[in-house]
């Protein structure tokens, strides 16, 4: 497998119920800065009805928009997804496939490289293009203590790229770009039935721009109603550590860090939580950050724009009493 | 119903030590334990088996220490323990580990189901579940939560996926990935911790199947994937304002400025 038979950034346009997941716009933003080093098309492929709007995939910067039309990619089917999306890669010959690190296009992307038998490196934090034409995957490893660059002798070379990493671009309105329509190739569902949608998750903890969390600080599952008024009030969130989450105490689309998820808020308030490794994993990019410990030693502290050697149950009341003035 | 459940051996990244000069975690610093999400993994087969009965290979691909994390699998309820254990193996990356795991499943067929963890505490990429069922050839469900019902044809579950959780149905065989949430793994019983000491582990080498793999396939030689590099990110310190008890209303005033300021106080209050 020669290089030069392979060229172009393609990006996954994960969509559900017709909206693109706005992953795709940072993955086309980062692409085009890619291209500014090595002059290849964008791409961008989704696999959805046929009445989706694709302008918005242009005007982030796709150069062509590979749609494969049908009603079943409304559903959550990786081997659906898969078995119409690899003879497309094969045919196109992209250099590059990235998608991004949701849950669908984590549990996607590995069936779609291994069919191709080539290699994938999950969950980067970053992208770069080396002297020699290749992608640069930089991912994080061992709880966030180092950085792996890693690249890859096969081709395509694909990557999941986690959500919020990159910015987003702002869409230029007008761009011209080409949308090739296809038909699904394999439609089979006989393998994985999908049954029904159970709920949509509470919680949008991603997206918030304010997150009350709260750890074993929090000595009754009751008392986070305390943080929730705060939250409220600010127009946000709760979130939490795991310990509390495998209290009970919240649900899991709640649980900030490693093994929850990783959230980039305006302000994170940090109430009783120690500030594990695997829980600054999860915050530590938030814009500011306050922690609220009655330890003066957690290591919370050395992450924090305003710390407060206290007691929550005396700090949040107060400010909520203030705020509401 | 055969069920193969893929245990990793891990380092205890709880208590692991991290040189940062070097960019490398310190073995010795910590002991080793079965991966926490296999743990998950395990008891679901043990409670597919006493819902439908059955019989439960563990398998996995370590050096030979990892016997100790299959042996502990059979005393958590497995009837047998098999290891890829090869210095042809070594340096895998997840492509490289999934074909190499996939080969040793063909090998042990007819089976019906495989069941991984979510991801492993030291790879962390959630790669070789999906990965090893494409290379099986059979259908995969990942993140799931709990299991709904279990046939001799079939299984259906709760898995998250998108923004929600979804109830879908594999028909057999097939492979699921098992979040946390599914199940608490019970504690060993003493007897079976004492009767697995001396149980037999299979080893195989690249010999035992080496019809169903060539030496490229297989090891570092296998892996398209190559750390080129390794950095240590900055240290993300601030320089933050510190208050200490007897400052509470400044603090709590410096808080308010914040808000404020970032003009968060436009929720409903
Ligand atoms: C593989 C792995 C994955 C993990 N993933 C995650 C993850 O995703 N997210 C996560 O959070 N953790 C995760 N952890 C766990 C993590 O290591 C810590 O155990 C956890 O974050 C600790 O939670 P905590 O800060 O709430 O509890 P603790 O460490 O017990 O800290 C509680 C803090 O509250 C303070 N406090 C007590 N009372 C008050 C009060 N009234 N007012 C103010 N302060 C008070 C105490 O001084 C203490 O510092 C993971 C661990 C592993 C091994
Ligand atoms: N070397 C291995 N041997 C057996 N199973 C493995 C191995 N590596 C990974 N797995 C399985 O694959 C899952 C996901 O691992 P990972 O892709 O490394 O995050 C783990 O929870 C295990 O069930």
């Amino acid at each position: 497998m020669t290089q030069e038979k392979y060229s172009g950034i393609m990006v996954f346009a994960e969509q559900q119920e017709r909206k693109i997941h706005p992953v795709t716009y940072e993955l086309l933003g980062k692409a085009r800065e890619l291209e500014k080093e090595s002059n290849q098309d964008i791409m961008a492929l989704v696999l959805g009805p046929e009445d989706m709007d694709l302008q918005p995939l242009i005007e982030r910067g796709a150069d062509r928009v590979y749609h494969i039309t049908g009603e079943l990619f409304n559903r959550p089917d990786e081997l659906i997804y898969k078995e119409n999306i690899v003879p497309l890669l094969q045919e196109i010959r992209s250099a590059i496939v990235l998608i991004g690190a949701t849950t669908f296009g984590r549990s996607l992307a590995p069936r779609i490289a291994a069919a191709m038998d080539t290699g994938l490196t999950a969950d980067c934090t970053d992208l770069q293009m080396d002297e020699d034409g290749k992608l640069v995957q930089i991912r994080p490893a061992f709880t966030e203590n180092i950085l792996a660059h890693i690249k890859t002798k096969t081709y395509p070379q694909m990557a999941t790229i986690r959500y919020r990493e990159f910015s987003s671009p702002p869409p230029k309105t007008g761009r011209q770009g080409e949308v090739v329509t296809r038909k699904p190739s394999v439609i089979r569902q006989d393998r994985v039935e999908i049954l029904e949608k159970i709920s949509m998750q509470e919680a949008n903890i991603a997206e918030a721009e304010v997150i009350v969390a709260g750890g074993r600080g929090v000595k009754k599952a009751r008392d986070f109603d305390i943080l929730k008024g705060l939250a409220e009030a600010l127009g946000g969130t709760i979130g939490a550590s795991r310990d509390v989450i495998d209290a009970g105490f919240l649900p899991k689309a709640h649980q900030v860090g490693y093994s929850g998820h990783r959230v980039k808020p305006r302000l994170y308030i940090a109430c009783g939580i120690s500030g594990a490794p695997q829980h600054k994993a999860g915050m530590k990019e938030s814009e500011t950050i306050v922690a609220i410990n009655t330890d003066p030693s957690a290591p919370i502290f050395s992450i924090a724009d305003i710390g407060i050697v206290g007691d929550w149950y005396e700090v949040i009341p107060k400010l909520l009493e203030k705020l509401k003035k | 119903m055969q069920i193969i459940v893929l245990i990793k051996q891990v380092p205890e990244m709880d208590r692991v030590r991290f040189d940062s000069e070097k960019g490398v975690i310190d073995r010795k610093s910590a002991g080793v334990e079965i991966n926490p999400f296999d743990l998950n993994a395990l008891e679901t087969a043990v409670q597919i088996r006493e819902q439908i009965g059955g019989e439960i290979t563990a398998l996995s691909m370590g050096p030979g220490r990892a016997e100790k994390a299959l042996r502990e699998a059979i005393a958590r309820g497995a009837d047998r323990g098999i290891l890829l254990s090869d210095k042809k193996f070594a340096g895998a990356d997840t492509r490289s580990t999934s074909f190499t795991l996939a080969q040793a499943i063909k090998k042990l067929a007819p089976f019906d189901l495989v069941i991984a963890g979510e991801m492993t505490v030291d790879g962390d990429t959630a790669q070789v579940g999906p990965q090893t069922a494409e290379y099986l050839d059979i259908p995969h469900i990942a993140y799931v939560t709990s299991l709904d019902d279990i046939e001799v044809k079939n299984i259906t579950v709760t898995c998250n996926i998108w923004e929600g959780s979804y109830r879908k149905r594999l028909h057999l065989p097939g492979l699921i990935t098992v979040t946390k949430d599914i199940n608490f793994p019970r504690l060993p019983e003493l007897r079976a911790k004492m009767e697995s000491r001396e149980a037999e582990i299979t080893r195989w080498d690249y010999s035992t199947f080496s019809s169903l793999l060539s030496p490229e396939q297989i090891g570092l030689k296998g892996s398209p994937t190559q750390v080129k590099k390794i950095t240590i990110p900055p240290p993300i310190e601030r320089e933050g304002q510190v208050f200490s008890g007897e400052e509470l209303e400044k603090a709590v005033a410096a808080l308010e400025k914040i808000c404020r300021e970032k003009q968060l106080t436009g929720g409903q209050s």
